[in-house]
């Protein structure tokens, strides 16, 4: 049983690295074959990755664009968690603000760029306000969903045992609702390093994103391009698995299908 | 009949007078409840028996403060009843128990107002009374729908309630845990002495278990006739006056006991 168990998990390893090996034949030959001066081999990315590192930008590039989002992230959460369960909390209160969150959140936060420049200069604060921004809005509507679907059996049973509405909200309401709110934080956390590479673009010179614009301006470099591009595709795969660890936590597991 | 009610009226625990409750739909009022009078005696165990739709969870809902009757007063230890309260517990269908606290963090939850070591003696007391020793620190996901139930009753038990309100709790278990779960509700009760009020549509589960059954007709929902279960407990459920009483229930609701 567990034998079968551990071949079945290491099949999920297996295949996925074997369909990459697959790809990246598959690029290093249509690259070879069509003899592209521009477009780099998986080689050429190797040879630029390694010159990155040994220049000392990579880690440091990594590190920027991982600190804003850490920064922008985190006070969309503190921010966007009390929020939505306000809202939630108060039916009257998201009357009044859901339609103009409808109508601010389909406004892509690269749109915000501009404005974002003139409230807070080109620059770190600028890129960290534009990651809050996109951030917030999937934070804030999941934890109100959350509160709304929150079982009234539960809330019943909260009330039955003579809580004070802040005490049923902190120990029946908001843990009801943490498998949805994780869910939102799990987006929100795609869509922030989606815009962080944005923001980095042009707002500021350092960071992954700007390694993407910089390495095409300064010599078309592509191999420093498509370094680049696979570097924050990697990371976003680690912090998306990351983040689905929290959802193996007994207290939150309840809330998510998990086979077994 | 009568006399049992004025026997019983005298240390009312619980009296209901003249609940009323309707429905408005669509501009349509669909009443539920018509002029019902109840009393409940003090440690007393009362079954509301009745099919599925006809109201009696509507009426125990009313009972327990979570909903308003349209007319009536529902009156507990002489004080009008305005909403749920910590000295009454509704015990649901194993639905109730909170997915995201372990078994100890269920039982303990109403416990907020003690300190920390009364808590513990209260929850370990608690645990051990429903039987779930060993289990302390794991999560409902991990119980069967049987040890759900008694955790929920050992959550209700644990505040020290006077009454307990239980709607169809065994409703959703298979027939072998049910009789078990219904052998250890009793254990309990007569542990404890609580006033019980339980909701069921099962004829024998309320003749096993009440001291009166409270049978009631289809929508609108009256009172159609109270039964007195004068058999001891433990009972033998194929004793003459068990089948009997049984029998004379199922005649009361109009079904014959042939299939």
């Amino acid at each position: 049983m567990s034998s079968t168990a551990w071949t079945r998990r290491l099949e999920r390893v297996v295949w996925p690295l074997l369909l990459g090996l697959v790809l990246l034949l598959a690029w290093h030959y249509s690259v070879a074959w069509t003899g592209s001066k521009v477009f780099p081999s998986p080689l050429d990315v190797r040879k630029g990755m390694a010159e990155l590192a040994r220049r000392g930008v990579l880690w440091g590039y990594i590190a920027d664009s991982l600190r804003r989002v850490g920064v922008g992230f985190c006070s969309a959460m503190v921010v966007g968690i009390p929020l939505g369960l306000t809202l939630g909390w108060y039916p009257a209160a998201s009357q009044v603000v859901n339609p103009l969150i409808q109508m601010v959140r389909p406004i892509s936060p690269i749109a915000w760029i501009p404005i974002s420049i003139v409230w807070f200069g080109v620059g770190e604060r600028s890129a960290i306000f534009l990651i809050f921004l996109a951030a917030l809005f999937p934070i804030v509507v999941a934890a109100m969903n959350g509160v709304r679907n929150v079982p009234s059996i539960f809330r019943r049973a909260g009330r039955n045992f003579g809580l004070s509405p802040l005490r049923l909200l902190a120990t029946v309401v908001f843990p009801a609702s943490l498998p949805q709110i994780i869910i939102g934080l799990r987006i929100a956390l795609g869509i922030a390093w989606l815009v962080v590479v944005a923001a980095e673009m042009i707002a500021v010179d350092s960071g992954l994103g700007y390694l993407v614009i910089d390495a095409r301006n300064s010599g078309k470099r592509y191999d420093l391009v498509v370094a680049a591009m696979l570097m924050i595709g990697l990371i976003g795969l680690g912090l998306d698995i990351g983040f689905r660890q929290l959802e193996t936590v007994k207290a939150i597991r309840w809330g998510f299908r998990h086979e077994g | 009949m009568q006399a049992s009610t004025a026997k019983k009226a005298i240390d009312a625990k619980l009296r209901a007078k003249g609940i009323g409750m309707s429905f408005k739909r669509d501009g349509n009022t669909t009443a539920v409840l018509e002029n019902i009078d109840l009393d409940v005696g003090e440690g007393e165990f009362l079954c509301l028996l009745g099919p599925s739709g006809c109201g009696k969870s509507t009426l125990l809902n009313i009972v327990a403060g979570f909903l308003e009757p349209t007319s009536g007063t529902v009156m507990i230890d002489g004080e009008s009843v305005k909403g749920p309260d910590a000295r009454r517990i509704f015990v649901f269908q194993e639905r109730g128990v909170f997915p995201w606290l372990t078994v100890e963090g269920n039982v303990g939850f109403g416990l907020f107002r003690l300190t920390r070591a009364e808590r513990e003696t209260r929850i370990a007391h608690y645990i051990k009374l429903v039987g779930l020793q060993g289990f302390e620190k794991a999560y409902p996901q991990e119980l069967s729908g049987g040890m759900k139930q008694r955790l929920e009753v050992a959550r209700a038990l644990a505040v020290k309630p006077d009454m307990l309100f239980l709607d169809e709790p065994f409703g959703a278990l298979d027939s072998i845990t049910r009789l078990i779960m219904r052998g250890e509700l009793l254990r309990i009760w007569e542990a404890e002495r609580k006033t019980i009020v339980f909701v069921t549509h099962d004829i024998e589960e309320a003749v096993q278990l009440a001291d009166r059954v409270v049978v009631m007709s289809t929508r609108p929902a009256r009172i159609q006739k109270i039964v007195e279960i004068d058999i001891p407990h433990p009972r033998d459920i194929s004793s003459p006056r068990y089948l009997e009483l049984r029998d004379g229930i199922f005649e009361e609701i109009g079904l014959a006991h042939k299939i």
